[in-house]
């Protein structure tokens, strides 16, 4: 144990050395923020007008975090004589990220184009009730939507 | 005031004062040094926020908020000895400032003894007392397997220290602190080129006594959850918190003294040009300070030694290295 | 002068002198720096010297296999990759496999060589994990850091590509995920691979085999380490074969046997690796296998990314999949050991009966062979080496 004691307890020091003197990987947060890439799984946005109750993301999510209730409303045809249409609303588009895995089913089952990931991660409260995003809060994610990045050639 | 500053009473007051202050803004400064020393070595940045920039406050805010913290004592805990062992531990590394000189002369030390390194050596086991009554009085299984490990640990390790002490003292000639800086003075090169061995025995010694990796088992983190300190909260494990650092202190103050030569080249001359006594100071901590980063340095970088590793390098490598090393020393000083 | 009589009369009373020592029990409890998760150890103690350990399983357990038989194939797709939480990619891959084989879909290529990629990258990534964990149960701590700054990069590489560090989600029955949504719009933005994903896990390559270097350097050659590592532990390959424990551990002990080399499923017969194997299977053995074997993933995802074929990343497959009835087993070789889906489906959206069988639950269950009369500092060494995880034992 003595004879070898130099060098591989003292090359080991050396690494440590050498990084003390490099600069630190460290990310200032509060004044310097991480930004993901544009396909990370941050928040869902909705866009309410695309929306048209039809449950498919409520019935596929793992968890069942998604709340929707919506009701039927008839709007006045297109030309005259012609039929009703009928038309479905949202009343109630509760995404509960309390429960939510961001595994993105929702996303992508949605034919709709209405719900979208966004890369924002900075949401969390101090209480749970408020993780409970309702529908208007979905709709002001949607400006945090980025486009999609271009692709490999 | 030159009056004053003669009288004894005064100066003793003075001098036990600026001591009491010491201890815990030179455990504090070393603290600091060792958070932020051992980031920048894991490529990241230690403390940041608090006080500015540099985080200098980090270990102040960390002081007041063990002092405001509920003091826990566990139901079947021995309640006298866990409350006095922190004290213990803290008495120890206060006492050892007595001795150490700061400079050459009267004003920088507190009371040069005759029997100086005895007297500093004997005072530092009464740590090991403290530690192994913090580990008896939690009622903790983890702590008492902490504190018999503390306590094999140091006694094992307290032997070789002295032995290693001995080469330097007989090479001086005499035990008190001052005597003997002034002995590496009068010999021209501090006592680390002939004694390189004992040197090099010392400082794992040190590293041994004041349980750091790689000598932590006692407070094995990974195993024992900080072993006997387990009970400890608030302002007692603020005490033992700050006497580690203090104990660093003052070991790399007595290494200095022994080894690199103290104060000097304060109070003597160099090359004909008399270097000022209250330069001693300065190049006393400057030395003090290589040794604590070289301290801090080896905890971040290598893993603990298991405890009947620990045990047979101790006692089968540490203690015949040194006893070799004394009768070398002693041979050659009765040829030379 | 004592005569015979007195002379065996005293001998047999310093025999039967002794000293008792009685053993405790100390419960290394669920709540513990180092059991990688919440394991319970009920050990009995003779000083500092373990007589018996018994492990107490169950604190994790979640129900995965309960839970797979009221959920659809994609739902359980995001609930799997949950199983063994360090390596999130690999615990997709045998599962969607299972599904395909008894749906007789067939993925494209390009979705065959991008699994393969995310689960060398997965393992990657476990790796780069145990190579910072087991120092800090031996005491240094400066390792962690090192590991945990170039595995960033490894996860910002797999977040570009999927959207997920952790619990990518990206396999899809049939392939890969190809398509952002199902809307029109969503349908357009293909999740393939982005602009300079080639160049960055090229990059990021090359920054976790310089760590590996620089891991070398400051753990392999220490002393302390080596007296800590060596001979501790030592698993002889017939009791490890006998215990059914898989993975890196099994290899380490000198038995070549790595199922990647025998999987059809993903093309790791067109990549060129070498299968690392240790020679005494002591916990050093463990680790250094572990280390040769980031650089031998990194050397295959290196060539990986040049070899991607280009095509479509979905086979056909409807749009509501309902497997039909059977029973496959597939296996895979994790970063922790062998991961084996066995699926039973009655025609449904979903399974009738999925068991998974984990790596790390057979790993675990020869602690007791392998603890008894180790010291308490060894039996933190041993268990870290064995790297398992709590996720993955209880599931």
């Amino acid at each position: 144990m003595a004879r070898t004691i130099i060098p591989g307890m003292i090359k080991g020091m050396s690494v440590t050395l050498r990084t003390l003197f490099t600069k630190p990987v460290t990310v200032n947060y509060p004044v310097v923020k991480e930004q993901p890439h544009p396909r990370a799984r941050g928040v869902i946005a909705l866009d309410q007008e695309a929306c048209t109750v039809c449950m498919l993301c409520a019935r596929s999510c793992p968890d069942w975090c998604i709340y929707i209730e919506g009701h039927k409303e008839e709007q006045p045809p297109t030309s005259p004589g012609g039929r009703v249409r009928v038309r479905s609303e949202l009343d109630r588009f509760d995404i509960d990220y309390a429960l939510c895995m961001y595994c993105g089913i929702c996303v992508e089952v949605c034919p709709f184009d209405a719900l979208f990931w966004s890369p924002e991660y900075e949401y969390s409260e101090y209480e749970m009730g408020e993780m409970l995003h309702q529908k208007d809060k979905l709709q002001d994610w949607l400006e945090t939507v980025p486009d999609a990045p271009p692709l490999e050639p | 005031m030159e009056g004053l500053l003669e009288n004894f009473w005064v100066l003793l007051v003075l001098k036990l004062a600026v001591v009491a202050l010491l201890v815990p803004v030179a455990g504090l400064i070393i603290g600091y040094g060792e958070l932020k020393i051992s980031a920048h070595m894991q490529a990241r940045v230690g403390p940041y926020f608090a006080g500015g920039r540099f985080g200098w406050a980090q270990l102040i805010a960390d002081g007041i908020k063990f002092f405001q913290k509920e003091d826990i004592i566990p139901e079947n805990a021995d309640r006298p000895v866990f409350r006095w062992a922190p004290t213990l531990v803290m008495l120890s590394s206060v006492s050892l400032f007595v001795v150490i000189p700061f400079g050459p002369g009267d004003p920088f030390v507190v009371r040069d003894l005759e029997l100086g390194i005895f007297y500093a050596l004997a005072v530092s086991s009464i740590g090991t007392l403290g530690i192994l009554m913090a580990g008896w009085s939690s009622s903790n299984k983890y702590s008492l397997i902490g504190g018999l490990r503390a306590a094999g640990q140091l006694i094992a390790y307290e032997l070789p220290m002295v032995l290693s002490v001995v080469g330097v003292v007989v090479l001086a000639g005499t035990m008190s602190l001052s005597g003997i800086v002034e002995a590496q003075i009068a010999f021209g090169m501090p006592y680390i080129v002939p004694q390189v061995v004992a040197f090099v025995i010392f400082m794992i010694c040190a590293l041994a006594e004041m349980n750091r990796i790689p000598f932590d088992m006692p407070i094995a983190e990974s195993e024992l959850t900080t072993g006997f300190l387990t009970e400890y909260t608030g302002f007692r494990f603020l005490f033992f918190f700050l006497a580690e650092f203090a104990n660093m202190f003052v070991f790399a103050a007595i290494a200095t003294t022994l080894f690199l030569g103290g104060y000097a080249p304060a109070g003597s001359e160099v090359f004909g040009i008399a270097v000022p006594a209250l330069a001693g100071p300065v190049f006393m901590v400057a030395k003090m300070a290589l040794l604590v980063f070289v301290m801090i340095w080896v905890r971040w970088t290598w893993p603990r030694l298991r405890e009947d590793q620990l045990q047979t390098f101790a006692w089968k490598w540490l203690v015949p290295i040194s006893v070799a090393n004394i009768v070398v020393t002693a041979a050659v000083k009765v040829v030379f | 002068m004592l005569d015979q009589h007195a002379i065996r009369q005293l001998s047999e009373v310093s025999v039967s002198v002794e000293i008792e020592t009685p053993e405790m029990t100390l419960n290394i409890g669920p709540q513990h720096p180092s059991t990688h998760g919440v394991l319970r150890l009920v050990a009995k103690v003779d000083g500092e010297r373990i007589t018996d350990v018994d492990p107490k399983l169950g604190y994790m357990h979640r129900g995965y296999e309960k839970l797979s038989e009221v959920r659809t194939y994609p739902q359980i797709m995001a609930l799997v990759n949950r199983i063994d939480w360090t390596s999130g990619y690999a615990n997709e891959v045998p599962f969607v496999v299972a599904a395909e084989r008894l749906l007789g879909v067939e993925p494209p290529e390009r979705a065959k060589w991008i699994r393969l990629i995310l689960t060398e990258m997965a393992r990657v990534s476990a790796h780069l994990l145990f190579m910072g964990s087991f120092p800090l149960e031996l005491g240094a701590t400066t390792p962690l850091m090192f590991s945990l700054r170039d595995r960033e990069r490894v996860l910002d590489v797999m977040e570009s590509l999927t959207g997920g560090r952790f619990h990518p989600n990206f396999n899809r029955i049939g392939g890969v995920k190809p398509a952002a949504g199902a809307g029109k719009e969503m349908k357009k933005q293909v999740q393939d691979l982005p602009a300079g994903f080639l160049a960055e896990t090229r990059d990021a390559m090359v920054k976790v085999r310089s760590t590996c270097d620089e891991l070398e350097q400051l753990i392999m050659g220490n002393e302390i380490f080596l007296a800590r590592t060596k001979g501790i532990g030592i698993l002889p390959p017939d009791v490890a074969v006998s215990y059914g424990v898989t993975g890196p551990n099994l290899r380490a002990s000198g038995v070549p046997f790595d199922l990647r080399t025998m999987t059809d499923y993903l093309p790791y017969d067109q990549v060129d690796f070498e299968v690392p194997i240790g020679e005494q299977g002591d916990s050093f053995d463990r680790w250094w296998v572990r280390l040769q074997e980031i650089r031998q993933a990194t050397r295959i995802v290196d060539q990986a990314v040049d070899k991607i074929p280009a095509g479509p990343l979905l086979a056909k497959v409807p749009k509501i999949i309902k497997v039909p009835k059977g029973e496959t087993y597939v296996r895979a070789e994790n970063p922790k050991g062998i991961m084996g889906y066995y699926l039973v489906s009655e025609g449904g959206q979903g399974p009738y009966r999925l068991k998974i069988r984990s790596a790390s639950f057979s790993n675990l269950s020869m602690l007791p062979w392998i603890l008894e009369g180790v010291l308490i500092p060894d039996l933190l060494a041993v268990m870290g080496s064995l790297d398992f995880v709590l996720g993955d034992v209880d599931r």
